[in-house]
This record gives structure tokens, C-alpha cells and sequence, in this order.
């Protein structure tokens, strides 16, 4: 294992509840015959409510690290602990019920299921979960409304525009309620205006529903929104800046 | 479970052309299938109705040595007892008495060996429907002294009503049996072969001529339902013994089960290749459907969807291409096979003439027994199933990180 520089980052004093423990997190690769280490000895807390940004080069290892927090993808070694549940620790079948319980996702090519219209989209989730009607219409409505969709719902994707389709992809991610989103650069097949206009919907439901969200990005626009900027280098944070 | 219903049916509609040539194979799949059976089956109905309903009957009681020496030696008494003894089974509708021989038919310039059946012409009827058959003259009646001939027989010998036939031959225990007899009437046997050779008489007169007075070669069993034979004939073997002998139509012609089996086997080899070249047809559509949405499943899973609930919606989705066109398919075939069934295909030439000298009507006949058609249906189903192991399989094998990169 490499050396990794991650004792000299130590998260700030706070009162916030730490929803996510990482700790000592490596991931290797082995498929060819140079050993990968995607992910090289991190160790992090996130607080309940932070709209975090994960930046860093190609290769950094952003989308593993966030690919690891939503337990789509097993570290090589290290813990990750979400609210006192150690997700390595989850049987398969388990972990798909604890992302469906605790994690929203959004994916940089919004992945909605195309048979499925804006609002059966959103209500997947819910389904899965095996909400009542009542509710998941009821939400559905209201985070459509909140990302700007209402009078969209009955759109299909591809009947969407990439912002609109984007926005519909935030709903999903926010209908179970859940502890913490995870955005895979979500921006980056959007224009400015979209952009923009998404992260003002992302950060005002982070305010309003104190739901956490983790991104990993290239694009400034959603540093510069982030409250809080951590950048990987070869697997490891060189850097974990929080703005007043 | 109608969330998955939804998604698999409009998932089933991202690609229509693709979607529906995989119907259209196996709409044409259980079409054909269906009208081969049809047919093949036709035709052995037929073959069983020329032995059964136009001759044998579903089994006969002999003398329990006349089947290996078909001599009129070998005959047994009539006798109401016996008949009350097979009548007293529920599954037994009416029994024909009959005597049966061979003999030499000469009429003015000709002479031809005829099969010479004396019999109750009623429930001959019964069985045979021989009135419908009389295509000159009229059927014979009780205590007739006349004869109902095949038609090509007549031909033969160039016979026409009340012209007279000689008969000679070797009556019961060597007795010489020679009489002439007046044509009451010319039937066309179902049977191509009888109606060359055919030759009716009223029992009492059959027993005359052959001195066989009150004797009988064989009682023709009649049951009220087919399928209860195998029933009905265990009980009755049972119920008789020597010197008596019953025998169902299949041990009486054996080589027709034979035949039937063989041509049966031979069909089910040809629907099994064609099934499985739809099969890989639908297997070949289905790994399509799961290879293209392989990140699309992987963001199902990933949002929170249980591995087997996705399995669930790709069965669903491999059912219903199977279920539609099977369904199609039955749609369309069974009322095309209804009206062939009412229209059976003549045939000409050589073909014709070739079934002829098999004892066949030129014809193709269909059935429409409920079975032709749910079999397609079912092997449509099975293969269905079988297939969709391919995407439970699938789904439960994915590599969830990999399904999100596809």
C-alpha cells in the first residue's frame, strides 16, 4: 500500500452529526499488470446537511470513492460506516435495501428508465419501498414542483431536455428521504444555464430538507457552490476546505 | 407487481421491429407447427375411422384361436347370454354380430376374390353408417336375400342393381359353399381398399351359405366414449374367458399403430427443429434486450431494486413476446384448421393414386382436436421458460460497477 497523507486533514470542529466514518479506505486494481491504486489510504467524515464537492484530476479517484459511499463497488480494504451500519459488513441483498433506504444517486448521464414518464420515474423509489399511493403522489408532485417539472410529469425522458432529464434524476434521488445524495459529476453533460439552474435547486432542497449531498466534479461553477471542497490526488485528499 | 407488469410491457415496445419480428417467428412458428399436427393428425384420425368406425369397431370378441387361423372353423355360437355378459359393462353401447369369410364372386364374364361380411344391417349402420353409402339401390333389411357391394367391385364385375352375383367357397368345416345372390345395393366404402372387395350380407344368409348356422367369426364391441377403450377392454378381458378372445382396433392392426407412431415420431422431430430454431430466435432477441440495457439495470439495482425483482420484469418481458405469439398464432390457426378441417385438401395425379393403393382416401384431412392446438401453446411456453432462465441468470450474475460503466 502507498503512503497516503490523510492524518494531516482533519475535518473541523462541529456540532453536526457524522452520517459518514471512512476510514483507512483503499481501493486497488489488479487487471493488468501494474497494480491500481484507485483509491490510496483515505480516511473522511461527512456531516449530516454538507453539500460536499470531490474534486480532482482524471483518475483521482472521485468516482470510486463515491462508488465505494453507495456501496456500488467494494473497497480492497477499510471501513465506511453510514449511521453505525459498516456497509462491508452488508450482504448483497442487504446493501441494495440499505441504498434504496438511506442513498439517493445521481448520475452524470442522468440514467432514468426510459419506459418510465418524469413522475413514475420519481416514484420508483417510493415503490420499491412500498409507500403508500397517497404519499408517493403526493411527493412526487412536490419535488417535481421543487426541481421545476410541474406540468412535465407525464414527459418521458427522451421527450426531456439533458437539464430537465438531470432535474428529474435530483427528484429521484430525493424521493426515498434519504440520509445523503450522491452526484457523480452531474453536471457535465449540462449548459451553463442548466447547470446553474440545477445546483440552485440542489443546494435550496439541501437547505430546506437538510439532506446531505456528496458530488464529485471537474466543474467549477459547482465548486464554487459547494460548501465544502475535497480534492483527491492519486486516491488521496490533498486538500478538505470548508467556506464560512 | 404491476409496477414490473408496466415496465416489462413497455419495455417490450423500445424496439417494436425487433420486437416484432421475434413475435412474427413464432407466430409463424405455432401456425405451422400447429397445421402440421393438424394435418398429421387428420390423417390418422382418418386412418383410425376407416379401421374403427367403418370396419372394426373399437374391439372385437372372437373365438380365442381365430385371429391366427382366420378360418371359419374357429367361429363360436351366437349367443344372447354372451352379448347380455358385454352389454352388462357401462362403458359398452351396442355389440355387432358378424361372420366373416372369403370367397370367389363371379358375375357374368368375371370373377374376383370378395371379403363377404354378414352382419344386422341396423346396427352395422350403427356403426359404419353404410346407408349414407349406398350410392344405387338400397341397404339391406332384415331377412334380406341380397347383397350391398363396393362400388369398385361392381365396377369390376360390371354389376348393377338386382343383376346377380355367384358366390363360391369353403363353408364351416369344409362344407362347399356356393350361392347366387341378387345386388340390392352399391355402397362407396370409406375405405378404398373395401370398396374393391366389400361384399354385405344379412347374418342369417351369411350363415347359410357358409353352413355356419348361429355362428359367428367375431361380436364387433361398440363403446359409448373412445377414450375409455383401455377401461372398457380391461374389464371385459377380465369378464371373458375361453374359448372367447376380445382384441381392441390396435392389436387387431398393429401395423397402422406402427405407421401412425413412426409418422408421429417423424413430426415430432420436424416441430422440434422448428421450435428450436425459434427459440434461439427468442434467445437471441432476449440477450439483445438485456446486453443493451446492461446500465440501465445496473441504475435499477442501484437505486434500490432487489437482483430477483429485476429478473422478475425480464421473465415478464420473455413471457409476453412468448404469449403473444402464441396467441396470434393460435388466433389465426385455429379458424384457419376449423375450415380446413370442413375442406380437406383433395389431391390429384400420382398423389392421388398412390394413397388410393394404400387404402386411403386422396385426401388431406385435418383435425381440430383441442390438443393440436394446446400443445403449441404449451411447448411455446416451455421454451418461453426455458429462456428466461438466460436473463434470471443474467441479472443475478451482474457485476453491478461493470452493468454502470456498460
Amino acid at each position: 500500500m502507498g503512503t497516503h497523507n490523510h492524518q494531516t486533514i482533519q475535518p473541523h470542529n462541529h456540532t453536526a452529526m457524522t452520517i459518514i466514518e471512512i476510514k483507512e479506505l483503499f481501493k486497488t486494481y489488479n487487471d493488468s499488470e501494474v497494480e491500481v491504486h484507485a483509491v490510496n489510504g483515505v480516511d473522511l467524515n461527512i456531516e449530516e446537511g454538507e453539500f460536499t464537492a470531490i474534486v480532482g484530476p482524471s483518475g483521482s479517484g472521485k468516482t470510486t470513492l463515491l462508488n465505494m459511499l453507495g456501496g456500488l463497488d467494494q473497497p480492497t480494504s477499510g471501513n465506511i460506516r453510514i449511521d453505525d451500519t459498516d456497509l462491508g459488513k452488508l450482504k448483497s441483498s442487504q446493501l441494495i435495501d440499505f441504498r434504496m433506504k438511506n442513498i439517493g444517486f445521481v448520475f452524470q448521464s442522468y440514467n432514468l428508465i426510459p419506459v418510465l414518464t418524469a413522475k413514475e420515474n420519481v416514484e420508483f423509489v417510493m415503490h420499491l419501498q412500498g409507500r403508500p399511493k397517497k404519499e408517493r403522489e403526493a411527493r412526487t408532485m412536490q419535488l417535481l414542483e421543487a426541481v421545476g417539472l410541474k406540468g412535465r410529469e407525464d414527459s418521458r425522458p427522451s421527450k426531456l431536455s439533458g437539464g430537465q432529464q438531470q432535474r428529474v434524476a435530483v427528484a429521484r434521488a430525493l424521493a426515498s428521504k434519504p440520509k445523503f445524495v450522491l452526484a457523480d459529476e452531474p453536471t457535465a453533460n449540462l449548459d451553463s444555464k442548466s447547470t446553474e439552474n440545477l445546483l440552485n435547486i440542489m443546494e435550496e432542497l439541501n437547505k430546506q430538507e437538510k439532506i446531505t449531498f456528496i458530488f464529485s466534479t471537474h466543474d467549477q461553477r459547482v465548486v464554487n457552490k459547494a460548501h465544502r471542497v475535497i480534492t483527491l490526488e492519486d486516491g488521496k485528499i490533498i486538500s478538505d476546505n470548508r467556506k464560512k | 407487481m404491476r409496477t414490473n407488469l408496466k415496465i416489462a410491457w413497455r419495455n417490450l415496445w423500445r424496439n417494436k421491429r425487433r420486437t416484432l419480428i421475434t413475435v412474427a417467428s413464432i407466430f409463424f412458428g405455432v401456425l405451422l407447427s400447429a397445421y402440421m399436427t393438424s394435418m398429421q393428425e387428420g390423417s390418422y384420425e382418418k386412418m383410425v375411422d376407416m379401421v374403427v368406425k367403418y370396419y372394426s369397431g373399437a374391439m372385437q370378441v372372437h373365438h380365442e384361436n381365430y385371429w391366427e387361423s382366420k378360418s371359419i372353423n374357429d367361429t363360436f355360437e351366437e349367443s344372447q347370454d354372451l352379448n347380455q355378459l358385454i352389454l352388462a359393462n357401462e362403458e359398452v353401447d351396442f355389440v355387432i354380430p358378424r361372420l366373416e369369410s372369403f370367397a370367389l364372386a363371379s358375375s357374368e364374364e368375371l370373377t374376383k376374390g370378395v371379403m363377404v361380411v354378414g352382419t344386422v344391417p341396423e346396427p352395422e349402420n350403427r356403426l359404419t353408417s353404410l346407408k349414407n353409402n349406398v350410392r344405387q339401390g338400397s341397404y339391406l333389411s332384415d331377412n334380406d336375400q341380397g347383397l350391398l357391394i363396393g362400388e369398385g367391385l361392381a365396377d369390376y364385375l360390371r354389376l348393377g342393381i338386382n343383376d346377380t352375383l355367384v358366390m363360391i367357397s369353403q363353408g364351416y368345416h369344409g362344407i362347399s359353399a356356393a350361392g347366387k345372390y341378387p345386388v340390392r345395393g352399391i355402397i362407396k366404402h370409406a375405405s378404398p381398399e373395401l370398396n374393391k372387395m366389400i361384399v354385405y350380407m344379412e347374418l342369417k344368409n351369411c350363415q347359410e351359405f357358409f353352413s355356419a348356422n348361429n355362428r359367428l367369426t367375431s361380436l364387433v364391441v361398440n363403446i359409448k366414449d373412445n377414450n375409455e377403450l383401455e377401461k372398457s377392454l380391461r374389464k371385459l378381458r377380465e369378464t371373458l374367458n375361453s374359448p372367447y378372445s376380445i382384441m381392441s382396433w390396435q392389436e387387431m392392426s398393429p401395423e397402422m399403430v406402427q405407421q401412425i407412431e413412426s409418422d408421429r415420431a417423424g413430426g415430432i422431430i420436424m416441430k422440434a427443429v422448428l421450435y428450436i430454431v425459434i427459440g434461439f430466435g427468442i434467445l437471441g432477441t432476449i440477450m439483445m434486450m438485456i446486453a443493451e440495457r446492461r446500465r440501465e439495470f445496473g441504475v435499477m439495482i442501484a437505486i434500490g431494486m432487489q437482483r430477483y425483482k429485476l429478473a422478475t420484469i425480464l421473465f415478464y418481458e420473455t413471457l409476453f413476446i412468448g404469449m403473444i405469439g402464441a396467441l396470434s398464432g393460435l388466433l389465426i390457426s385455429i379458424p384457419l384448421l376449423s375450415f380446413q378441417a370442413q375442406n380437406p385438401i383433395p389431391l390429384t395425379g400420382q398423389a392421388a393414386l398412390v394413397m388410393e393403393d394404400y387404402g386411403f382416401e386422396p385426401y388431406m384431412f385435418f383435425s381440430t382436436e383441442p390438443s393440436v392446438f394446446w400443445h403449441q401453446a404449451l411447448t411455446v411456453f416451455l421454451i418461453t421458460l426455458v429462456i428466461a432462465l438466460y436473463p434470471i441468470f443474467s441479472a443475478n450474475r451482474m457485476k453491478l460497477i461493470n452493468a454502470l460503466h456498460a
